[in-house]
């Protein structure tokens, strides 16, 4: 099969890529810097890009749609022209060039309004009440993309939820980095149990949705490892893989002292800076359960994560290590 | 607003417009009125379904038909699922709801017509079950009455067909009635409206609030309430009242199945309407719902408990079929009284009776006699056979004579145990509604302070003024000298009487009614004897009250020790120890609580109270499970005695038993506790738990089964009293109907082994559901309190059933200060042992336990606060365990 992964150049649509890779499937890539996916082929561009887009869908038998506009900075016009109209645009390219499945990768937060999520299922994408910019340009775009779902060409939605491991900078990178320097904040009571995804899982995963499109089409899922723990206990595993001191959590003392406050504070975004998504949005998620019902996911894809949390903390530790 | 009948609006909550229908009937005056009905029949009809009756429904005062917008549902659900199909008819009564407003004011009499004329014209054939409420009520049933063709069965929800002599008409109806409060309040403003719609518990939600008041948005539509309060029969002059009383005199000629759903906290149809419904219907099924109110039908599930009411009463009518009589196994429980009546040995020694010095020492011949002239004296104040007494004596002699006074003449005795504390106590006492109160000084004026029905007797002669104020109408003295005058018993009871009503701790929800039949209570008395190897002339240490009281009944000389008995941690060693030697007993039965403080006193034993102890042959640990390390050290306090721990509960008193070597034998060979191999007369099976957590395995024997416990034995409860809901849950494909097997669901899980042991794994609800196993909480908790540091553990899911996570809450050694996260060692340690996935470990101070038992974990709490914490919320401790 020729497939098209877009964001191939992040960590997440690079695994993807060098899997499919592995199980002999042809890869064309499309991002705006070269993948470094080693036999791939980069169609260099944006999904905004209507000659890079139509040259990338050329020929494709499916699509993997990674590429998107995760910041909380900028215009809501560039997340719209990304998320939205980009989206749109592939789904027709893609059918244009002769696919036949095509996953949407998208987030968990296109259905979450901001109260506890405890073992819910995937629920449908609500760009109204979808919390940022992010969020609700992703929830426009995967309901695009369901609707688009049509006989002969199979869209399935993937929502990984906080994906983590060796290698990333986004999530791993900001808590080792603050905590090496002592500024890991305290986050909350630091007991929101929350579900995150292995990075070998998350890619695992969208494989799966491509290989299940046939029975598996029409729908959203949200993957995660399953195992959720408290944000402390995952923090302290993620600083002690990196050989840094864990942050010390505190109960606050007052009633007021509301969960998500502090955290809003220590992790906000600084305007006009385009920073990766550990900003209000994420912090919001930190702060909050957030873990889901994983009996659909799992059957519907024929998938069962591979790496547990505490095997993952190994790679990890082991990646610090060898660092 | 038009005067005719209309749809009500689009999009009231849970509401669906499709069951809304007008129909136009033609009236006894020649005109035709206009009704708005919820009517299934369509539905039904469309998907080919065939009802096999009609559910007719009559909303009260000032409601409409929204009130039974969940009883359409549900029924129709069941249908179109393939179970029992019920076409439901829920009218909006005439000026009512969404119904014509014809501008005549109707009184009961035109309304019983009236619907009467409304199931003519939708030709209602058969069988039709009424429902009414609050006033609807009054109407159903005056419809059932006048037709007597259709009527298949009777239910209601809180209403009332008289107003009994004895009482007023409730306050707030009395106040409503005033006539210038009558139009400001009824019609004028939405007061009435707003008052009852505030009633619930708890509150509705404000869209559901709204939708009642929609049809009664002004004062001319509001009319109808008006005139429906107006016709509330206040006195015999009323123009409604012989309407009413030819109803209250109709329904006692009913015969069909009835079923009263009460929610008790009502202002106005109160307890004391529930029991003049079941004196008119002594057959009536009752479902009384603790906690609520007025309006039931929106505070608790009526729908289902309806739906499965009529699927056992009337789309089963085999199963209606009472009980094959029981059969006269053992000597009614007066009989060792009557046998040793001539013996001056003492049949009780209080240690330390009230009032007096101690040891005080009451023969046979005196209880004898004491039991038979109490028992003449109750008869002669009007004590009859069937009626409720409630006791609210402490343990000692005064207690043992009323109560075996009072099973002797057939009165049935509700035990509730102080120890439940005074809400409790008070809503187990009203709610079992006794017909007589016998009561120490203190019960006494809780019964006038509460308002606890039922003549009253006191257990000490109390002062004239005193005895007015509390309105007593008698001492025990005084029966007994009422009694003695003029002894006269009436013919004994049989075995299958009521003989006592009984309620749980609590630590599983509110106190439940547990009713026996004498035969049972006998049969309870005789596994005791043949289990204990109690003989006649035995002395017998009486820590345990239910047990004890059998005392009198195994001819055992019952020895109360000195503390006090509502307080079962205040029982010394010293105090077991001089008992014991008063009787020179050999049985001593316990409390855990009791056990602990006698081993937290034992230093200060003498020599003689050793040697006391050292005579005991049987010690029986009775209530919760005492762990074996204290059962170990009990053991050396009483060397001779072969130390006994049953399961059983307020249902089924003793089902199995097991010796500490029985323990020590079974240590750590299976998963759970061990409770032993089931007592001699009792059966344990196992209803398997399904892969959601359900016990839905038909009941086996298979050894390594998990599942619940269910149990039957000859003194098994007979039933829960007015919890007809709850009785048939309990029973629910355990109990056969054929054979007439009574089998109770215990609500605790866990398996027997090769050997037919039973080991306890926790209780139902507990059961944690993950995504891929079902897990018991018990053995998990052992396991984790392995764990060096962790002193006490509880094992909770968190999330919804079927992808829930698996929490452990534990007590440290030393402990935490206030509640916080176990570190990531600390949980990594915990998971090792467990060898499960757990998603979180959470420290605290004190684990919530019940407060009686000091010993059952409260997992129920526990989880609902480590799902809080999880979410996100503040680490603030969890509340202590619920009152039980």
């Amino acid at each position: 099969m020729r497939v098209l992964v877009t964001g191939a150049s992040g960590a997440l649509g690079g695994d993807v890529a060098r899997l499919l890779l592995g199980s002999g499937h042809e890869v064309r890539t499309l991002q705006r810097r070269p993948s470094g996916v080693e036999g791939a082929e980069d169609v260099l561009g944006s999904v905004t890009d209507a000659a890079a887009r139509e040259r990338a869908c050329a020929g494709v038998d499916a699509v993997v749609h990674l590429a998107a506009k995760v910041s909380m900075a900028g215009p809501l016009a560039e997340f719209e022209a990304t998320n939205v109209a980009g989206t749109a645009e592939l789904l027709a390219a893609a059918r244009r060039g002769g696919a036949t499945r095509f996953v949407h990768v998208s987030s968990p937060s296109v259905a979450h309004s901001g109260d506890p999520i405890m073992g819910e299922g995937a629920g449908p994408a609500d760009p109204e009440r979808a919390h940022g910019p992010y969020a609700r340009t992703k929830a426009r775009g995967e309901l695009l993309a369901l609707a688009a779902d049509a006989p002969g060409f199979a869209v399935v939605a993937v929502r990984p939820h906080l994906v983590w491991g060796p290698g990333d900078t986004q999530l791993i990178g900001r808590i080792v980095e603050r905590a090496r320097r002592g500024t890991l904040p305290l986050l909350g009571s630091g007991a929101a149990l929350i579900d995150t995804t292995y990075r070998d899982n998350a890619a695992s995963a969208l494989v799966a949705a491509l290989d299940r499109a046939e029975a598996a089409h029409g729908r959203a899922f949200v993957v995660t490892n399953g195992e959720p723990r408290t944000i402390a206990e995952l923090f302290e595993g993620i600083c002690r893989a990196a050989g840094v001191r864990p942050p010390r959590w505190r109960v606050p003392a007052s009633a007021a002292y509301g969960a998500g406050a502090a955290v809003e504070a220590l992790w906000s975004f600084r305007p006009g800076a385009d920073e990766p998504p550990m900003t209000r949005f994420l912090a919001e998620q930190l702060s909050t359960a957030h873990w889901f019902d994983q009996r659909e996911t799992r059957a519907a894809l024929a998938w069962e994560p591979a790496v547990s949390i505490d095997e993952g903390l190994e790679r990890l530790a082991e990646s610090f290590r060898r660092a | 607003m038009s005067r005719g009948a209309q749809h009500p609006p689009a999009g009231l909550p849970g509401l669906d417009p499709r069951f809304s229908r007008l129909v136009r009937v033609p009236s006894r005056s020649g005109a035709q009125h206009e009704w708005h009905l919820l009517d299934n029949a369509h539905v039904l009809a469309e998907s080919g379904v065939e009802p096999q009756g009609t559910i007719l429904c009559v909303h009260g005062n000032p409601t409409w038909s929204y009130l039974w917008r969940g009883l359409v549902a549900a029924a129709t659900r069941q249908a179109l699922a393939g179970g029992p199909a019920w076409r439901v008819v829920a009218v909006d009564q005439l000026e009512m709801g969404f119904s014509e407003r014809t501008g005549r004011m109707r009184r009961l009499a035109d309304r019983v017509a009236d619907l009467g004329e409304l199931t003519d014209a939708l030709g209602l054939g058969g069988p039709v079950v009424t429902l009414g409420h609050d006033w609807g009520g009054v109407i159903s049933l005056g419809w059932a009455v006048d037709h007597p063709e259709l009527v298949a069965g009777v239910m209601a929800l809180n209403t009332a067909v008289h107003q009994p002599g004895d009482a007023r008409i409730p306050a707030p109806l009395r106040l409503a009635l005033a006539r210038p409060v009558l139009e400001t309040g009824t019609r004028r403003t939405t007061a009435f409206l707003d008052t009852t719609l505030r009633l619930a518990h708890p509150p509705l939600p404000r869209e559901v609030r709204s939708a009642y008041s929609t049809p009664y948005a002004s004062a001319d539509r509001r009319r109808g309430i008006r005139d429906f309060v107006a016709d509330i029969p206040v006195d015999e002059s009323h123009p409604s009242h012989a309407e009413l009383e030819r109803i209250a005199e109709g329904v006692r000629e009913l015969e069909v199945p009835a079923l009263f759903v009460w929610g008790p906290r009502d202002p106005i149809f109160g307890d004391r309407y529930l029991a003049d419904l079941t004196r008119r219907m002594p057959h009536a099924d009752v479902h009384r719902v603790e906690g609520a109110g007025h309006l039931v039908a929106e505070d608790a599930d009526y729908a289902e408990i309806v739906l499965r009411w009529l699927e056992g009463r009337l789309s089963h009518p085999a199963r209606a079929v009472s009980k094959p009589a029981p059969t006269n196994d053992h000597p009614p429980l007066w009989s060792m009284l009557d046998s040793l009546r001539d013996s001056d040995a003492a049949a009780l020694v209080e240690m330390a009776p009230r009032r007096a010095p101690g040891p005080r020492s009451v023969s046979w011949r005196l209880l004898a006699r004491r039991v038979d002239e109490i028992a003449s004296g109750l008869v002669a104040h009007g004590v009859r056979r069937g009626d409720r007494v409630s006791v609210l004596v402490p343990a000692g002699a005064d207690l043992t004579a009323v109560l075996y006074a009072c099973l002797r003449i057939g009165a049935v005795v509700v035990v509730a145990d102080a120890g439940l504390g005074v809400a409790a106590l008070s809503r187990a006492v009203r709610g079992a509604w006794p017909d007589h109160v016998i009561g120490i000084e203190r019960a006494l004026v809780a019964a006038q302070v509460l308002g606890w029905p039922g003549q009253r007797f006191s257990t000490r002669r109390l002062a004239t003024p005193v005895a007015r104020a509390l309105g007593v109408t008698a001492s025990l003295t005084e029966l007994a000298d009422v009694g003695r005058r003029d002894l006269r018993l009436p013919t004994e009871p049989g075995p299958g009487d009521p003989a006592a009503i009984l309620f749980t701790s609590g630590s599983t929800g509110p106190p439940k009614g547990v009713a026996y039949t004498h035969g049972q209570l006998s049969a309870l008395a005789a596994l005791l004897r043949d289990r204990y190897e109690i003989a006649p002339g035995d002395g017998l240490v009486a820590g345990f009250a239910p047990f004890a009281l059998l005392g009198p009944a195994l001819g055992a000389t019952s020895v109360t020790p000195d503390m006090d008995v509502t307080a079962p941690s205040t029982l010394t060693a010293v105090a077991v120890a001089e008992a014991a030697a008063a009787a020179r007993a050999r049985v001593v039965f316990a409390s855990p609580a009791a056990l602990t403080n006698v081993l937290a006193t034992a230093e200060r034993l003498r020599p003689e109270n050793h040697a006391a102890l050292a005579e005991v042959t049987t010690l029986l640990s009775a209530g919760a499970p005492l762990s074996p390390r204290l059962l170990e050290r009990v053991a050396r306090l009483m060397p001779a005695a072969s130390v006994h721990t049953p399961y059983g509960m307020t249902e089924g008193l003793l089902l199995t038993d097991v010796t500490l070597e029985g323990i020590r034998e079974a240590e750590g060979s299976g998963e759970g506790v061990c409770v032993g191999v089931p007592a001699a007369s009792a059966r344990v099976l196992i209803s398997a738990l399904d892969e959601r957590g359900r016990a839905t395995g038909e009941p086996s024997n298979a050894p390594g089964v998990t599942g619940e416990i269910v149990a039957s034995a000859p003194h098994l409860k007979d039933h829960y009293d007015r919890l007809w809901a709850t009785q048939a849950a309990s029973e629910a494909d355990v109990t056969d109907s054929r054979s007439g097997e009574r089998w109770h669901r215990t609500g605790d899980v866990g398996h027997l082994d090769a050997q037919g042991r039973l080991w306890v794994e926790g209780r139902l609800p507990h059961v944690i559901v993950t995504d891929g196993a079902v897990l018991t909480p018990v053995g998990i908790e052992q396991r984790a309190e392995a764990v060096p540091g962790i002193r006490r553990a509880a094992a909770v899911g968190v999330g919804p059933r079927g992808t829930q996570q698996l929490v452990i809450v534990a007590e440290t050694e030393p402990a935490v200060r206030g509640p916080r996260l176990a570190d990531a060692q600390l949980a990594g340690r915990l998971r090792a042992a467990t060898r499960l996935p757990l998603a979180a470990v959470l420290l605290v101070p004190l684990l919530p336990t019940d407060i009686r038992h000091n010993s059952k974990i409260d997992r129920g709490a526990l989880a609902e606060w480590a799902s809080a914490v999880l979410a996100g919320g503040r680490l603030k401790r969890p509340a202590r365990g619920r009152p039980a």
